[in-house]
């Protein structure tokens, strides 16, 4: 990777700071969160894992706004963002992607990335009308930030001109991704960014997202279940069941945790898990 | 290397037209727009505009409900509203002609913020039937604001005056309505290369994930709404100085059908489809106007028979265009262009 991609150059943004405090969710009767808290640490990568159905999703529609939680409250940078609607949460450097995938699927690659920068953008109604002067450099400028910091960074320069839906599902995560970014954000979210994928495109992604944290140095919280790559590149794992978090600390002493152990496989025996949680892992 | 080339590429990349053949063909175009009103007669010069007025208001449906994905039937109550407006600017406050039209498509954006409303909480169908009740309230408007619309009976508008010449003659109008109609073509081309037409494009295809984005739903919903009404009350405006009377069955809401059948048959969120059409609509019934004058002599008992065969034959070919070409005549040219790009090494 050249240094020449690194995001340095303009605004480079600072990593968040997300503080979940106490959240609580009800759908009907079914309590899918319960005083759920954690932290993401400004510039590490934080790891939410937990069998199927156990909230992770939900947390995220939370964090990024689609949920309103019952209880608790949701903190960028100490800032509570509790109540605000998804643009805001966008502007204040709030990204993610999809568990399956959210893309314009009649839209080309570029024109997806562009629109993650579609906030930080001033080009108004008038402007656009007439693509005069300051719509025209702003549109300029994107491109050009846009080819130089994020399709070169990902490697989908042969890609950028063909619409989404032609693509392979793991090209397809990898411009979700691409889109993420280009919304400048402070906090990344990924809801399982390698499902689907073959070991190959599994490790690809795995450094991308490894080279976000280092080179935009941002914070991330990724949903995955692919245990090998969660131990691999997370700095904090926080564990989910049941919509409560039963477990959270560096990936080892996750790993050695009988509670953890039990909640994916109804026994205690941590080496056993730890088996069968690699074997998940090459599954996927 | 790859970004060097990438660099050199994107400047061009990002034009309107890319390639020099698009060049070329936009190239004639003008000219045959610029040459059209020396070599055409009266009836299609009239024809002309007629074309230029529904290009205009088109474009701006498809941007409301092929760009954004809001379905309206409400095109024909907006260009009203513009058509209402120059009528009482140009009688009662005499102010001049382009600053009418202006206004025209000023006030008419208005209405179409306020009818645009419910479109944060319904879509599709619903949407469409909320814009047919706001075409019959704007409706009973006009016939019941006596002071203002005339009542049943219209206004009778006095013709454009521009720079001291009289514009009353479809060869002086075609002066003002092609060069209007092409700037405001122009200019919904360009939106779509920026924020704001991208935002339109994601609020259609996803609305979920355009608020993730950074998009508010209704502010550029409401947008959409403005300035497809915008280009609804200029068009309206124009024809309100090409028939010089506005009457509350001036804009039947048969209109706002003829109007998303044009942006259907041209293919949804292209700009080349709502020119083409615009035209399609327009044309069509008078060209088959012809072949019936060419048929009357062959069959002479026939005459009074082919007028209703006229209608079903248009009515036929927007179906076989839904049914074998759902993507309208945009669809075509860019599969005739395809066929060109690769001829002759490819068929
Ligand atoms: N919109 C909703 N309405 C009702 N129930 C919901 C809704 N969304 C999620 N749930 C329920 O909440 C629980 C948690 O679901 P969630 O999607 O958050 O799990 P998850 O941890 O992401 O699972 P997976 O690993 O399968 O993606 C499940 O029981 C699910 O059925
Ligand atoms: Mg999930």
């Amino acid at each position: 990777m050249s240094t020449s991609s690194s995001p340095v150059e303009t605004s480079a943004p600072v990593a968040a700071h997300l503080a979940v405090d106490g959240l609580g969710l009800w759908f009907g009767g079914l309590k899918a969160l319960t005083d759920v808290s954690f932290e993401v640490k400004p510039g590490t990568i934080t790891a939410l894992i937990g069998p199927n159905g156990a909230g992770k999703t939900s947390l995220f529609n939370c964090i990024s706004g689609f949920y309103r939680p019952r209880a608790g409250s949701i903190r960028l940078d100490g800032v509570d963002i509790t109540r605000t609607h998804p643009p805001e949460r966008a502007k204040a450097g709030l990204a993610r992607t999809f568990q399956n995938i959210a893309l314009f699927k009649g839209m080309t690659v570029l024109d997806n990335i562009k629109l993650g920068r579609h906030a930080h953008m001033k080009t108004n109604l008038l402007q656009a009308l007439t693509y005069w002067g300051a719509a025209r450099a702003e549109e300029m400028e994107l491109r050009a930030e846009v080819e130089r910091q994020i399709i070169d960074f990902l490697e989908i320069d042969h890609i950028r001109n063909k619409p989404v839906a032609s693509l392979s599902y793991g090209l397809q995560k990898r411009v979700e991704l691409a889109r993420a970014l280009a919304m400048r954000p402070r906090l990344l979210m990924l809801d399982e960014p390698v499902a689907g994928m073959n070991r190959e495109e599994t490790e690809d992604m795995a450094r991308f997202i490894l080279d976000v944290k280092e080179e935009w140095g941002i914070s991330i919280l990724m949903v995955e279940h692919d245990m090998a790559m969660v131990m691999d590149i997370s700095d904090h794992v926080v564990v989910l069941n049941f919509g409560k978090v039963i477990a959270q600390g560096l990936p080892a002493e996750v790993q050695g945790n009988p509670e953890v152990a039990a909640a994916y496989l109804g026994s205690g025996d941590p080496a056993e898990l730890m088996r069968r949680l690699s074997g998940v892992g090459e599954a996927a | 290397m790859r970004i060097a080339t990438a660099k050199e590429t994107y400047i061009a990349d990002e034009g309107l037209l890319v390639t020099a053949t698009q060049r070329a063909w936009m190239g004639v175009l003008l000219a045959m727009l610029v040459l059209a009103p020396f070599m055409l007669n009266q009836y299609w010069l009239y024809l002309a505009c007629l074309v230029a007025i529904n290009v205009a208001s088109a474009t701006g449906l498809n941007i409301l409900t092929g760009y954004t994905g809001l379905v309206s039937l409400g095109q024909a109550a907006f260009m009203a509203v513009g058509a209402y407006t120059v009528a009482f600017f140009e009688g009662q406050v005499g102010t001049p002609f382009l600053l009418n039209i202006l206004a025209a498509g000023l006030v008419s954006a208005l209405v179409g913020v306020l009818v645009g409303i419910p479109s944060l909480r319904v879509k599709g169908l619903y949407l469409a039937i909320a814009t047919i009740a706001a075409s019959v309230i704007l409706h009973f408007v006009f016939t019941h604001w006596v002071s203002v619309t005339g009542g049943v009976r219209g206004i009778n508008v006095a013709p454009a005056r521009f720079f001291g010449l009289e514009l009353a003659s479809p060869f002086a109008l075609y002066f003002v309505i092609v060069p209007i109609t092409c700037l405001m073509v122009l200019g919904a081309a360009n939106l779509f290369r920026t924020r704001i037409g991208r935002a339109f494009i994601a609020i259609r295809d996803r609305d979920i994930s355009a608020e993730v984005l950074g998009i508010p739903l209704l502010r550029y919903k409401l947008m959409s709404f403005a300035l497809s009404s915008f280009y609804a009350g200029v068009a309206g405006g124009m024809w309100a100085y090409f028939f010089r009377v506005v009457t509350p069955e001036s804009f039947p809401f048969a209109t706002s059908i003829f109007f998303l059948a044009a942006v259907i048959v041209g293919g949804l969120g292209t700009i080349i489809g709502s020119v083409l059409g615009a035209a399609f609509m327009t044309l069509v019934p008078e060209l088959l106007k012809y072949v019936v004058d060419w048929l009357a002599p062959i069959f002479p008992n026939a005459g009074a028979a082919l007028s209703p065969v006229r209608t079903i034959v248009f009515g036929a070919l927007i179906i076989l265009f839904l049914v074998f070409e759902p993507h309208g005549l945009a669809e075509m040219v860019r599969r005739a262009r395809r066929f060109f790009h690769l001829w002759p090494f490819r068929t």
